[in-house]
């Protein structure tokens, strides 16, 4: 999987499109802007195709996206590989019957909600967000998925900050990312 | 008996709606509460008062001969028989009082489970847009990041998020724009688009236009044209459509 990534000539050309903003949202935080990525046709069109590559023909019925910035790579990886997007809220703003899942923050708690019935048992899901870095809202994306019975067949992410060990906090689930930062 | 919710103000999209009630779409999610929902052909909903599936017309378009298959395709889009259209608008759920009471919240979550209404949805928008050299789709946060991402890559275009205060990293220039009771801010990077770029401007729905317009302005006062706005949705009571000006808007489906 990491040799496919390092050596793919589109990954070169994706991470250099990706924008570095020190001090956002706090002093010592280097934010991983991918807004510069999207200014790119090419780019944002192959960071989407390295996505429905992995994933087409697989047989997955749900991409579920994070809120707010997995909304943007979610329903493309979507409508290319014939499956539902599913967006995956903060709270309040899903109308109707949701199920909420909250997750700790490092100051605090959060909370992840899923519309009722959008997804059914045994659907085979992915889970798409631009960035992992602890892993906390992966994780509450992915129980709120195990909760109605779907599987979830991955993470996929376009950036991944490794030092921040978000991997591990996936109980065993697999994550796909394309780039990581150190 | 028609229950109707009527409320006029100049709040943000996600919150002001008007509708009548219309019958359950296929696929749907059931709501909680079912005060909405009204069987068709029930002594309550006579069947003409669905959810009108309807797009603006189009001025025509100039082109020369060789471009007549794609001007007759542009055409058919707009012809409120296109098939399409109606299955789009008829997996658009209602729910009752939401955000609050009065108020038939249009939900576009439930077409983004139909993946070929939703692929339809794309489609239509990428047919009327693809070949008038649009450079930028501007997609405001956050249903407007769903819809105008798919049609950015479908035409080639640059994707540009206009967002809620405090979420861009860097440079940001904000535009104020009024919410029923006080205001919110819309903003857009430094250097994401420049002078003379077209734009189109993406979101789910259009309700007084309020969003619509500080998007506008932003993407102006940096000396982009806005070739046009694009909605899923638009409640034309609301008249959202002068608000505005001399931008056109082109929609799917109107619920009145």
């Amino acid at each position: 999987m990491s040799a496919y990534r390092d050596k793919d000539p589109r990954i070169h050309g994706i991470q250099s499109k990706i924008r570095v903003v020190p001090d956002f949202p706090k002093p010592g935080i280097m934010f991983q802007d991918i807004t510069t990525l999207l200014l790119d046709p090419k780019a944002f069109k192959d960071t989407v195709d390295l996505f429905v590559e992995r994933y087409k023909g697989k047989n997955i019925s749900v991409v579920a996206g994070i809120e707010a910035r997995g909304f943007i790579f979610g329903p493309p990886i979507a409508l290319e590989i014939g499956a539902k997007f599913v967006p995956l809220r903060k709270p309040k703003k899903l109308p109707g019957k949701v199920i909420s899942e909250e997750y700790v923050l490092e100051y605090g708690r959060d909370c992840l909600q899923m519309h009722v019935g959008a997804v059914e048992p045994g659907e085979r899901a992915l889970v798409v967000d631009d960035l992992i870095a602890t892993g906390g809202t992966l994780c509450a994306a992915m129980n709120l998925l195990e909760r109605v019975g779907a599987e979830v067949v991955e993470c996929a992410c376009v950036i991944e900050l490794p030092d921040l060990k978000g991997r591990e906090r996936l109980n065993g689930k697999p994550l796909y990312v394309l780039v990581e930062s150190h | 008996m028609m229950q109707r919710a009527f409320v006029f103000s100049s709040s943000n999209s996600i919150s002001l709606q008007l509708s009548t009630p219309i019958t359950p779409p296929v696929n749907a999610v059931f709501p909680e509460r079912n005060r909405g929902w009204i069987a068709p052909y029930s002594p309550l909903q006579p069947p003409e008062l669905r959810l009108r599936n309807y797009q603006r017309a189009l001025p025509p378009v100039l082109c020369s001969g060789s471009d007549s298959v794609t001007n007759q395709q542009q055409m058919a889009s707009q012809d409120e028989r296109d098939p399409r259209i109606s299955k789009i608008s008829s997996v658009i759920r209602v729910i009752p009082d939401f955000p609050k009471p009065g108020i038939l919240f249009q939900d576009i979550t439930t077409l983004l489970l139909d993946i070929k209404a939703f692929r339809d949805t794309i489609d239509l928008f990428v047919e009327r847009y693809r070949g008038k050299d649009i450079s930028v789709v501007a997609g405001i946060e956050a249903r407007g990041f769903i819809f105008g991402p798919p049609i950015a890559l479908a035409i080639g275009a640059k994707f540009v998020p206009m967002r809620k205060p405090n979420k861009l990293p860097g440079e940001v220039i904000s535009e104020e724009y009024s919410l029923e009771y006080g205001t919110d801010k819309m903003e857009m990077h430094v250097g994401a688009v420049q002078a003379g770029d077209r734009a189109l401007i993406i979101d789910d729905l259009v309700a007084t236009g309020g969003t619509l317009s500080a998007a506008i302005r932003l993407l102006e006062r940096v000396g982009v044209h806005v070739v046009e706005c694009a909605c899923v949705i638009e409640l034309p009571e609301l008249k959202g459509r002068e608000r505005l000006g001399d931008t056109p808007l082109f929609v799917l489906v109107s619920s009145a």
